[in-house]
């Protein structure tokens, strides 16, 4: 994922941008993934996997089959969004009251995901169109058009789940179920129609991470798992439950990853160990995250 | 005198293993893998049964842990790798035998569960279960960073046999888990589980019952460690190579796919996970590309209808609770079979 840029560049540019667009693309797959946790208490592994997938079916629609852009985008959304609600419907929803059975079968669709991958496409690494060509000057730092775009793309879309959750009657009833989804109940909220309309929202996200992100890296079916342990930390990092915190957190690890890679390039295979050495010496101090709180009857 | 022990012996194998049918159906395949070698000679089944029969007792090890006393942790190969590594390393370095290694990187996965049993009491449920899987990750990171002792990415190969001959190491295995599931059975049906399956249910009410539950949390970890060392320490041995990949995250969650599919609380059950799920996945070989997808597949079709584990399916269909003595008798008793009661009309609600 991480891009070395041509030409002379101050280190720390390098790591703020690169910073800032993973930093970006965590923070919208831990979003995801912590909308569906919070309001269906499902602890959905293939969360990851949806967003392998997003970049395979984009890749599909613009590379193979040869659709214009916008075409591509509103059919990959359609589709993963059909496809998420179906796997929610059909398998999860049905035995989430068993917390492991959930997370083995989200863990199992999402190997089931990469296998469907690599039998219709191969391990090879494939790169996605870029959207936009050429660069831009900003003060001294020469930055391309692809970044800056991915980086509007992240912060655009972080900002229009803010104000979807906070700002809007949408996200009203999902704000009810995700503090106490019997209460919601009660109150006439349809929760399990919430829950879908959540999944949606949060494979919606996955999909945007891919369009926007994935043109920058190359696309391969493992894709996932490394995203996967990252969302898993951010959002425990963040606190359960708290949609400021595990986008924080998955700035926070981002930028732990992205200095590591430049600072000591040497010890880069270092970075997942670092990544969780960050969390877990923030979990012995804040047990319950940087943002958490504990719920109540949760204990 | 042997007359009377035989017909003791007849007695209570008639009351404790014929009359229930699981308990049967384990009894019998336990036999006829004992029996194994003397039918075919076929060194691929052989040695996918004996590699079975050690996850089988890594995988009861992670259920005496997280089905037992719901700690779940994502980290389990923490126990696996460090043992292997362990017993590798004195193997190798020190020309230690492997009955001496063998304890040793049991010793060493104990130490790491009082590791691992740090976090575990600072924070818990999902918090724990993620602290956990950083552990593996960590150390992994450290085995990566001095190749030179740890072989780095290639990992330590030339560790001495188990055994001389094929048929031996395959009993030694075979026979291995039968003592060490059976070990974890007994803890699992003692009273100090009693005290795990309440600070699963409610941690608080245990310790305002009095129940030091620090002190058995850090046991069960330690419990658990010493168990999955056991085995890590006996693949090592066993496929004389330890690499990076038992400490792998996949090491970890496949774990726990054979511990759900086959059943949780229940020591049992996980082993019955690892004999039908990894022969499963061996002889998928013969198609490669789908392998991986058909375990996926299959695995995610027996949890949707199945939630419970398949050993807690197949209890619950051949095998009914007395209500009065909570004793379990076979379906088509219409009395129990200890205290007579009348049980034809209850339910199968175990």
């Amino acid at each position: 994922m991480i891009v070395l840029q041509k030409g002379v560049r101050k280190l720390w540019e390098l790591i703020l941008i690169n910073g800032l667009i993973i930093g970006g693309q965590y923070a919208l797959l831990a979003l995801g993934f912590s909308l569906i946790l919070g309001v269906a208490r499902v602890l959905n592994l293939a969360h990851p996997a949806f967003y392998m997938l997003s970049a395979f079916t984009i890749y599909t629609f613009s590379q193979v089959l040869d659709f214009n852009l916008t075409v591509t985008y509103i059919l990959s959304l359609v589709f993963m969004i059909g496809l998420g609600v179906v796997i929610y419907q059909v398998i999860l929803a049905p035995v989430r009251a068993q917390t492991s059975t959930v997370l083995i079968l989200g863990l199992v669709l999402g190997i089931a995901a990469q296998e469907l991958m690599l039998i219709f496409y191969g391990g090879q690494f494939r790169s996605l169109t870029r959207l936009a060509s050429g660069t831009m000057q900003l003060g001294d730092a020469v930055i391309s058009n692809q970044h800056i775009l991915a980086l509007s793309a992240v912060m655009l879309s972080l900002l229009g789940v803010w104000f979807l959750l906070f700002k809007s009657r949408f996200g009203i009833p999902i704000r009810a179920v995700a503090q106490d989804r019997e209460v919601a109940n009660l109150m006439g909220i349809p929760e399990s129609r919430i829950a879908i309309l959540t999944m949606a929202v949060s494979v919606a996200l996955a999909v945007i991470a891919a369009a926007m992100v994935a043109p920058i890296g190359v696309i391969d079916p493992l894709m996932w798992l490394h995203p996967l342990v990252i969302v898993l930390t951010a959002v425990i990092l963040g606190g359960l439950g708290s949609i400021k915190g595990s986008i924080m957190a998955a700035f926070i690890l981002a930028f732990v990853e992205v200095s590591l890679v430049f600072l000591a390039p040497g010890a880069a295979f270092l970075r997942g160990a670092v990544s969780m050495f960050v969390m877990l010496t923030v979990l012995m101090f804040k047990p319950e995250g940087l943002y958490g709180v504990f719920m109540e009857g949760e204990r | 005198m042997f007359a009377y022990l035989a017909r003791k012996i007849w007695r209570d194998f008639q009351g404790e293993i014929l009359a229930l049918p699981t308990r049967t159906i384990l009894f019998a395949a336990a036999v006829a893998l004992l029996l194994l070698p003397l039918v075919t000679d076929d060194a691929y089944l052989l040695r996918i049964v004996a590699t079975a029969s050690i996850f089988a007792v890594y995988a009861a090890s992670w259920d005496l842990l997280v089905g037992f006393s719901g700690q779940t942790t994502l980290g389990h190969s923490l126990f696996f790798g460090i043992a292997a590594y362990t017993a590798a390393l004195l193997n190798l370095r020190f020309g230690l035998p492997a009955f001496l290694t063998i304890p040793a990187g049991a010793l060493a996965a104990v130490l790491a569960g009082l590791l691992l049993s740090l976090p575990a009491l600072r924070v818990r449920g999902p918090y724990f279960s993620l602290a956990s899987l950083a552990m593996p990750i960590i150390l992994m990171g450290l085995i990566f960073s001095f190749p030179g002792l740890t072989g780095g990415e290639m990992g330590l190969s030339g560790i001495s046999r188990l055994a001389g001959t094929r048929t031996g190491e395959y009993y030694f295995l075979l026979i291995s888990m039968f003592v060490l599931t059976l070990l974890m059975w007994k803890i699992a049906t003692s009273r100090t589980a009693l005290i795990f399956h309440a600070i699963r249910e409610d941690e608080i009410v245990v310790r305002v019952s009095g129940i030091n539950t620090t002190y058995y949390k850090i046991l069960v970890f330690c419990c658990s460690g010493f168990f999955a060392g056991m085995a890590g320490s006996l693949y090592a041995h066993f496929l004389r190579v330890v690499g990076p990949s038992t400490l792998d995250i996949m090491m970890s969650l496949q774990v726990i796919i054979w511990g759900i599919f086959g059943g949780v609380v229940t020591i049992y059950g996980p082993v019955v996970g690892v004999f039908i799920l990894y022969p499963l996945l061996e002889y998928l070989r013969i198609i490669p590309d789908w392998r991986m997808l058909i375990f996926a597949g299959i695995v995610v079709v027996t949890l949707r209808f199945m939630p419970e584990g398949i050993s807690n399916k197949f209890q619950d269909l051949l095998e009914r609770q007395c209500p009065r003595c909570k004793e379990r008798n076979i379906f088509m008793r219409k009395e129990c079979r200890i205290c007579c009661t009348d049980i034809g009309t209850c339910s199968r609600v175990g």
